[in-house]
């Protein structure tokens, strides 16, 4: 059986993040590393450690934004970001769920919107996280000022075409 | 020239103002726009947080769309952008991942046309002395600094735009059109992105700073070239920090008189006119 630094590589499908000589040059990029649990660079060093459980319960995983700095500044060319990506997928796929929950559930109503109408309805989607989230009363204010500014539609268009974004949904197992 | 024109979702909403504003400079630089027919959203930040395959095919989709017009595909959304990059990278790299792509969408990805986004098509194809010959009203008195954010650029080999870590492109549209453009060291730095409504907090703290540091060049405003560093820069730093956020394109419109220039400056959030109007610019 793989074990967790051979499945995470094979699902990187680039550099093994074995090459990472932990000289903490994303870390020092990262946007977020202030608020996460773990550094960048440590959850590389968890990953080649077999940490399984405590990557995917990791909030750091869920508060990476993706913004490349990582990868982009990478003496060994390993693909941070990608790498997170694949975690997140993992800890989703096996049932670890998100520990930082909002950010998953925002994730899935911004998903359900695509799914909806092939297009994102801000507004639609907008209420469908706070209902899920049950955030219910932060930005509140707002919304009244950006509808009166036409910058949310009740109905704005849909993609026509709807049965072929719903059959990638399908074909991709989404959520 | 012709180009073809995917707007994205938030072009359509939180963004129109940069969908208006780009396609009235399309206009009067004569680049004509055609619409990618029935387009769908890329996916944005859900799809690859989530699940890689849907990612790749929810772009695709909308690549094979564009490529029935025959022409490069015009991009403003760096968040667009950047999906579809990606999308273009992983499937002319991976065999195995494209068959598999295109069994999901249920066509032929070819590959044949260049993913571009406005601001290299109007500094590369149009170029900064042509724009510059249009300036009906230079953009005296506006101090911006420029802020790529991370999408347009990040990874490089990826997006395939300019200078990653010191882009300049946007610092010369912006200064051929009159302005005094500011440097600064946060041009590309992050604005916290899709955590805006589910980690609001962490999104206050990284606008501040980049409001902080663009105060200390000197600025009196932003610029961007995208609608998630848009809505993030001009929602959510703290009352105190707040300063005008513009696209490029809207600025662009105003200094070359475009009809309907003024219009975009009203439905921002935090309200830019009392700057504009300060410098007799509106």
């Amino acid at each position: 059986m793989e074990n967790f630094l051979e499945e995470v590589n094979k699902k990187i499908n680039g550099v093994p993040i074995q090459r990472c000589y932990h000289c903490r040059k994303c870390t020092a990029g990262c946007p977020v590393a202030a608020h996460m649990e773990y550094n960048p660079n440590k959850v590389v060093k968890m990953i080649q450690n077999g940490q399984r459980d405590k990557v995917l319960n990791s909030s750091t995983i869920w508060l990476c934004l993706s913004c490349e700095t990582c990868i982009t500044r990478c003496p060994n060319q390993i693909d941070i970001a990608r790498m997170m990506d694949v975690l997140r997928q993992m800890a989703i796929e096996s049932g670890v769920g998100a520990r930082e929950a909002n950010i998953l559930k925002f994730h899935e109503a911004f998903l359900a919107s695509i799914k909806r109408g092939g297009r994102i309805n801000e507004m639609m989607m907008t209420v469908h996280y706070k209902l899920k989230s049950g955030d219910l009363l932060s930005d509140a204010l707002m919304a009244p000022g950006m509808f009166l500014k036409g910058k949310l539609a009740l109905l704005p268009p849909r993609t026509k075409d709807l049965k072929s974004v719903k059959n990638i949904f399908e074909k991709t197992k989404s959520i | 020239m012709k180009v073809s024109y995917y707007p994205g979702c938030s072009l359509h909403a939180t963004g129109k103002e940069y969908d208006q504003s780009m396609k009235a400079v399309s206009r009067a630089l004569g680049i004509e726009l055609k619409e990618v027919d029935d387009w769908s959203c890329c996916g944005a930040s859900a799809a690859h947080n989530t699940n890689f395959d849907l990612s790749i095919a929810l772009s695709a989709r909308n690549l094979v769309a564009a490529e029935k017009n025959a022409m490069d595909v015009m991009v403003p959304c760096a968040a667009c952008f950047n999906r579809f990059k990606t999308a273009e990278h992983n499937l002319k790299a991976d065999k195995e991942l494209k068959a598999k792509i295109e069994d999901v969408i249920g066509a032929k990805y070819q590959g044949g046309i260049a993913i571009r986004n406005p601001i290299d098509i109007i500094y590369n194809e149009i170029g900064i002395d042509a724009l510059a010959a249009k300036v009906v009203k230079p953009l005296a008195g506006l101090k911006p600094v420029s802020y790529y954010g991370c999408l347009l650029l990040r990874p490089p080999e990826v997006c395939e735009f300019e200078n990653y870590e010191n882009p300049f492109m946007m610092d010369k549209i912006l200064g051929s059109i009159g302005a005094d453009v500011k440097n600064w060291s946060y041009k590309t730095d992050c604005c916290g992105g899709s955590m805006s409504i589910s980690k609001t907090s962490i999104v206050i703290d990284m606008c501040d700073k980049l409001m902080g540091a663009a105060k200390e060049a000197g600025a009196n405003c932003l610029v961007t070239a995208c609608p998630m560093c848009m809505a993030n820069l001009d929602m959510r730093p703290s009352s105190a920090m707040k300063m005008p956020v513009f696209y490029f394109s809207e600025l662009m419109s105003l200094a070359l008189g475009l009809d309907g220039s003024k219009e975009t400056f009203k439905t921002h959030i935090f309200d830019p006119q009392p700057l504009l109007r300060e410098l007799r610019l509106i």
